[in-house]
C-alpha cells in the first residue's frame, strides 16, 4: 500500500486519441494497486512454506509471527521474481533498495507493522500496453515494490453483527509484489482490461499464478472525477476488495456514477476508503479514524540495504519470455490468425505453447490455412473442455499436442471425418489415448470406398422417390436431403466428399 | 517541541492508554530525546552519505528453501483466546 501523497502528480497525457466521451461532464481517473502473491516455495522472511489451503496456523513460525528477538531474512528468489516483472514492465531497476516497517494495528498482523518498502521501492517507472477497441494506449506504471502479506481474518457470523473475528496466519509474511500503476486509467473497462492485461503478463512470467478468487491476485482501485477537461484532480477515493475482473468493473462503475451524482448536487467528495459489496453491488465507507493512514514508516532496522546487482538484472532479463502483446502480434503477423483468435490463444502462456506445439508437429497437408484450422481445434474443442487461462491444467492436458495433431491428420488424409473426429476428441480426453487407437478400435473410419459407398447411394435413392422426383422438378434441396440420408445410414462414417461426388454422378446421370 | 497532543496522538497509534501523570512523564521524556538529536544534528556530516543501518553490510539472502514450522498447538498455546484451529480477537469495530 502506498501513501496519498506519494502518488505521482505529474501532468495527465492529454485525451487526443481518446474515443469514448463519457455520458457526464466529468473525466473519469484511475490508478490500480494490485497485490500479487509471489510464486515462491518459502515466505519472504522465513521458511515456512506457502502453500494454500493448509490448516489455519499450521505454517506459521516465530519470525512470521514477530516473536521478540527474531531476525528476517529476504527470500532471493521473491527478489528475483520481482525483478523479472519489473523488467517485463520496462521499470528502472533502482540500484539500491531498502524495506521499511508500517505501522498500524489490526488483528491480521501480530507484530503491528507490515515489512513493505517506502522511499526507496525496488523498481519506478515502467508501463503496460493495453488494447481499448483496438486502439494501444500506455498505461504508466509507478512503482513495483516487494512486501509480506498479513494474515487472514474471518469474521464469525456477518460483518455488521459480528462479536469477534477469528484469524489464520498462514498467509503472513507470503511474498506480496505491489504494482502502482499512474492515474492514467479513464474508464471502469480500462481499468478492468488494464488488469487482465497485467494478469496475463504475470502468468506469461510465472511470477503469480493470477488465482483471484484464492486472493494471490488483489486489486485496489483510486478513482476521482475532474470536469471535463480540467487538469486539477478531484478528490480520491480508495475501494477496496475487487476480487475479480467483473467486480473492478463494477464497483468502478458504481463509483463513477455515486461520485458524478454527488459532484453534480453540489457536495464534495470525501477522501475515504470505501469496501466494495459485490453480493449488494454498492461501496459503502470505511469508518477508519482519520489518523489511520499515519502509518509512520521507518526504515527496517532488521534488514540491511539490498544493492542489486547489475549482473544480475541483465541476466533476468536475458531469461524473460515473450510477453503476451508480442505473442498476440506475432500470432496475427505468422500465422495469418484473426485478432480474436490471438487473443485467446495467449491468454497464458501455456495456451500459446499448446498451440505452436500442435503447429509444429508433422502434417497430411500443410495446407496455407492449417493455423486457423489448429485455431478452431483448439478454441472450440480444448476450450470447451479446459480453462484456457490455466497454465497447469493447459500443461497437463489429457490430449497432448502431439495427439490433437495426429487426429487432424487422420481427418486431412480422408481416414474419418470431421464429424467423428469431435467424438473422438472426446473419447481422447477421456481415456488419454491418441487417435489412431481409439478409431480402429472403435471401427469409425469413414466408408471411403466408392463400390461400397456407390451401393448405399443407389438403396437410399432407390428408397426415396419423392426426393429424385422433386430433385427433378428443379428442387435442388432435395440432394441435401438424399446427402444426409446416406451419412444416417453409414453411422456419419461416409466420406462426405465422396458421397456428395457419387450423388452428383448419379443424379446428373437421372436428369438425362 | 513535543506537546501534550502529539504524545497523545502517538499513544492513541499504539493503543497505549496513559495516564494523566505518564502523559506528562512521556513528553518530558520524548523532547529530551529530540533535544539530543539537536546536538547530533550539531556534527559535521559533509560528504557522508546518509544510511539507515549501523552495520556496513548489503545483500543478506537467503535460498528459498522450506523450513519447518512451529507447531499448530505450539503457536496457538499462546492465544488468550481461540476457535478451534483460529485465534479469536475482538470484533473490529473499525471497519
Ligand atoms: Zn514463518
Amino acid at each position: 500500500m502506498t501513501e496519498p501523497g506519494r502518488i505521482s502528480r505529474r501532468p495527465l497525457p492529454d485525451r487526443a486519441g481518446l474515443t469514448d466521451p463519457a455520458p457526464t461532464t466529468y473525466d473519469v481517473v484511475i490508478g490500480l494497486e494490485v497485490h500479487a502473491q509471489l510464486l515462491t516455495r518459502s515466505k519472504m522472511f522465513c521458511g515456512c512454506p506457502t502453500t494454500f489451503g493448509a490448516a489455519p496456523n499450521s505454517q506459521t513460525c516465530p519470525v512470521c509471527q514477530g516473536m521478540p528477538g527474531v531476525l528476517p531474512v529476504v527470500n532471493r528468489k521473491a527478489v528475483e521474481l520481482a525483478i523479472r516483472t519489473a523488467l517485463a514492465f520496462g521499470c528502472r531497476v533502482n540500484p539500491a533498495c531498502r524495506f521499511a516497517r508500517k505501522h498500524y494495528y489490526y488483528p491480521d498482523m501480530p507484530k503491528n507493522y507490515q515489512i513493505s518498502q517506502y522511499e526507496e521501492p525496488l523498481a519506478e517507472d515502467g508501463h503496460l500496453e493495453i488494447d481499448i477497441d483496438g486502439a494501444p494506449r500506455t498505461i504508466g506504471i509507478q512503482r513495483l515494490h516487494l512486501e509480506e502479506d498479513v494474515g487472514k481474518l474471518v469474521h464469525e457470523g456477518s460483518l455488521e453483527t459480528a462479536q469477534a473475528s477469528l484469524v489464520d496466519f498462514n498467509r503472513s509474511g507470503v511474498p506480496l509484489m505491489e504494482t502502482v500503476s499512474k492515474p492514467d486509467l479513464r474508464s471502469p473497462e480500462e481499468a478492468a482490461t488494464y488488469l487482465k492485461a497485467f494478469r496475463s503478463v504475470l502468468l506469461f512470467l510465472g511470477v503469480c499464478d493470477g488465482n483471484m478468487e484464492e486472493g494471490s491476485l488483489r486489486c485496489d482501485a483510486n478513482v476521482s472525477l475532474r470536469p471535463r477537461g480540467s487538469t486539477t484532480l478531484g478528490t480520491k477515493v480508495e475501494i477496496k476488495n475487487l476480487n475479480s475482473f467483473r467486480n473492478v468493473q463494477r464497483a468502478l462503475e458504481f463509483e463513477v456514477r455515486r461520485q458524478a451524482q454527488a459532484l453534480d448536487a453540489g457536495e464534495r467528495i470525501r477522501q475515504e476508503t470505501r469496501l466494495w459489496d459485490a453480493d449488494r453491488g454498492y461501496t459503502r465507507s470505511m469508518r477508519s479514524k482519520e489518523y489511520a493512514h499515519d502509518y509512520r514508516y521507518f526504515p527496517e532496522p532488521d534488514l540491511v540495504p539490498l544493492r542489486i546487482d547489475p549482473r544480475w538484472v541483465d541476466e533476468i532479463r536475458a531469461g524473460l519470455p515473450e510477453l503476451p502483446r508480442a505473442r498476440r502480434q506475432r500470432f496475427v503477423a505468422q500465422y495469418g490468425l484473426p485478432a480474436y483468435d490471438a487473443d485467446v490463444l495467449t491468454q497464458s502462456r501455456a495456451l500459446g505453447d499448446y498451440y505452436e506445439a500442435v503447429l509444429r508437429e508433422p502434417a497430411a497437408s500443410a495446407g496455407a490455412d492449417r493455423p486457423k484450422i489448429v485455431s478452431n481445434w483448439v478454441m472450440s474443442e480444448l476450450l470447451r473442455v479446459l480453462p484456457g487461462d490455466d497454465e497447469r491444467a493447459i500443461e497437463t492436458s489429457p490430449i497432448p499436442p502431439h495427439h490433437l495433431a495426429g487426429l487432424l491428420r487422420l481427418i486431412d488424409d480422408g481416414t474419418i471425418s470431421g464429424r467423428i473426429a469431435k467424438d473422438v476428441f472426446q473419447k481422447m480426453f477421456d481415456s488419454r489415448e491418441d487417435a489412431p487407437t481409439i478409431v480402429g478400435r472403435e471401427g469409425l473410419t469413414q466408408v471411403a470406398d466408392a463400390t461400397a459407398l456407390g451401393g448405399i447411394v443407389d438403396s437410399v435413392m432407390a428408397a426415396n422417390p419423392k426426393a429424385i422426383e422433386d430433385f427433378r422438378r428443379g428442387k435442388t434441396a432435395a440432394k441435401k436431403s438424399l446427402f444426409g440420408q446416406v451419412m444416417k445410414a453409414t453411422g456419419g462414417k461416409a466420406n462426405p466428399m465422396l458421397v456428395d461426388r457419387l450423388l452428383e454422378d448419379k443424379l446428373s446421370k437421372i436428369q438425362r | 517541541m513535543i506537546d501534550r497532543n502529539d504524545v497523545e496522538h502517538v499513544a492513541r497509534l499504539t493503543r497505549l492508554a496513559l495516564t494523566e501523570e505518564e502523559l506528562e512523564r512521556m513528553r518530558e521524556q520524548l523532547n529530551s530525546i529530540l533535544a539530543h538529536l539537536d546536538t547530533l544534528r550539531g556534527v559535521d556530516t559533509e560528504g557522508v552519505e546518509p544510511t539507515s543501518h549501523a552495520v556496513d553490510i548489503v545483500n543478506v539472502m537467503r535460498e528459498d528453501v522450506v523450513e519447518p514450522c512451529l507447531p499448530q498447538e505450539a503457536m496457538l498455546a499462546n492465544a488468550p483466546d481461540r476457535s478451534g484451529e483460529l485465534f479469536r480477537v475482538p470484533r473490529i469495530i473499525e471497519e
